[in-house]
């Protein structure tokens, strides 16, 4: 097996070897449209190790894990986790994101989450806004939200933030630096 | 009947009208649904896509906090509740990672307590004849289709479900009721999750077809459990007019739980004239 399979291997916990390139994963996924590739070619690029063509995909961040590819899957693989796997080494070795309002997003809510102990959305989305400088879209949704009282204006800690900070230091770099 | 309670990020503010018709509901029923202190975010979407031990460790502080209640926690929100049943099984499975977030948080997670969605607690020996004891205002002639999404079914072997293609519990409960619950095909399909924030368009494209089919179908609502699904639907379906309700909206409304009024002005789609 190739090394960097076996390294998706170990990160996601699935088996690669058992796929049989029937297409189920794909024929099922929601998201397949906006990928460079399909789910099951995926699966082979990943035993061929082109490592570089996945980690600077889109591919790997417009999977949402809905969990579809993995439950229909006959030999049970999950390409949520793989994807996930996928994401981390991306992060990790310090990747271009080639799809900035996804990553912005997941920063975003991680910093909002990590900052109260829970995510505040008011001034997460402004934070997500600020970093996509995207100010526009949605911002007639936002506002109706924002009249249906929907939207609290004040965010509010818990009291363990100091356990939530640990368990963000117990991940690695790729779930973002405080207050980032 | 106690039952420990996790309401999640959105019970305060996206999602407040999912989070009261829930309190709502169980109150008319006799149940009493104890809030986790101190609870923390599950990690929603962007933990686990972006660092694993994030993902597990977020979850497992409030299964900590759950464990030391004593009481099976109740979490509605079908993404919390995929979030807690992932972290719950690689608890369980002594996954390595989990033990290093047992030993930071100083906590080991021994007998635990049990996870419940409203589709577990629908299933419930009991409930759904309660339900039905309760009607005050029943729903009869109202046609819905139930939508799953994701989080609350797959996968199967974190969620227990034994049905994951063709679920049918949210259909006994609205049947319990007086309406009626139609079959349709795209009940476990998926609505995009957070393409709702950063694809606008095309969480538009899932959602705006998920819609149209449920009309085809000859819904005058779609029946949710999960803050995310329900938000997506409501605001992205291209205009067909068709309201989206969380399942506790629709049983409170035949319960007649008090202050489901002002449930529905939270919606974009306006349910009122279901119930008149």
């Amino acid at each position: 097996m190739h090394p960097f399979a076996t390294e998706v291997q170990e990160l996601s916990g699935q088996n690669l070897s058992r796929c049989y390139q029937c297409k189920k994963c794909t024929a099922g996924c929601p998201t397949v449209s906006w990928y460079e590739w399909p789910n099951h070619g995926v699966v082979r690029m990943i035993q061929r190790g082109m490592r570089d063509a996945l980690l600077g995909s889109k591919t790997i961040w417009m999977c949402v894990g809905c969990d579809t590819c993995g439950t229909r899957c006959p030999n049970g693989i999950y390409l949520g986790p793989i994807m996930d796997a996928l994401r981390s080494l991306a992060r990790r070795e310090g990747r271009r994101v080639p799809e900035p309002a996804v990553l912005a997003f997941h920063e975003a809510f991680l910093a909002s989450a990590r900052r109260f102990g829970r995510v505040h959305e008011a001034t997460m989305l402004a934070a997500y806004k600020l970093k996509t400088r995207d100010f526009l879209t949605d911002l007639g949704v936002g506002l109706k939200l924002f009249a249906k009282g929907k939207i609290p204006v004040l965010p509010k800690g818990i009291q363990g933030k100091a356990e939530v900070e640990k368990i963000f230091r117990l991940g690695g770099r790729a779930a973002g630096r405080r207050g980032g | 009947m106690e039952l420990s309670y996790y309401p999640g990020c959105t019970a305060h503010s996206t999602a407040w009208e999912f989070n009261e018709s829930t309190e709502g509901v169980f109150r008319a029923l006799g149940w009493r649904l104890r809030e986790l202190p101190d609870w923390n975010c599950c990690g929603g979407a962007s933990a686990h896509t972006m660092d694993r031990v994030v993902g597990l460790g977020l979850p497992a502080r409030n299964l900590a906090i759950a464990q030391r209640m004593g009481r099976d926690v109740l979490v509605p929100c079908a993404g919390c509740y995929n979030n807690v049943q992932k972290a719950r099984a690689a608890l369980e499975a002594g996954d390595p990672d989990a033990r290093k977030i047992e030993d930071t948080l100083g906590f080991r997670w021994g007998k635990g307590v049990g996870v419940l969605s409203l589709l577990d607690w629908l299933e419930r020996p009991g409930v759904i004849e309660a339900l039905k004891a309760g009607v005050k205002r029943p729903l009869q002639g109202l046609k819905v289709v139930a939508y799953y999404g994701c989080q609350l079914v797959r996968p199967p072997r974190v969620t227990g479900r034994r049905s994951w293609e063709n679920p049918t519990t949210l259909e006994r409960a609205c049947e319990a009721v007086g309406a009626q619950a139609l079959d349709w095909s795209y009940k476990v399909d998926c609505c995009g999750a957070d393409l709702g924030i950063t694809h606008p368009d095309r969480a538009e494209a899932l959602c705006s077809g998920l819609v149209a089919r449920a009309r085809e179908a000859g819904a005058q609502a779609v029946v949710v459990s999960c803050g995310l699904c329900q938000a997506n639907l409501d605001m992205r379906q291209k205009g067909q007019g068709l309201p989206v309700l969380y399942v506790t909206e629709l049983l409170g409304a035949a319960l007649g739980v008090p202050g489901r009024e002002k449930w529905w002005k939270k919606h974009l789609v306006d349910p009122s004239p279901l119930f008149r």
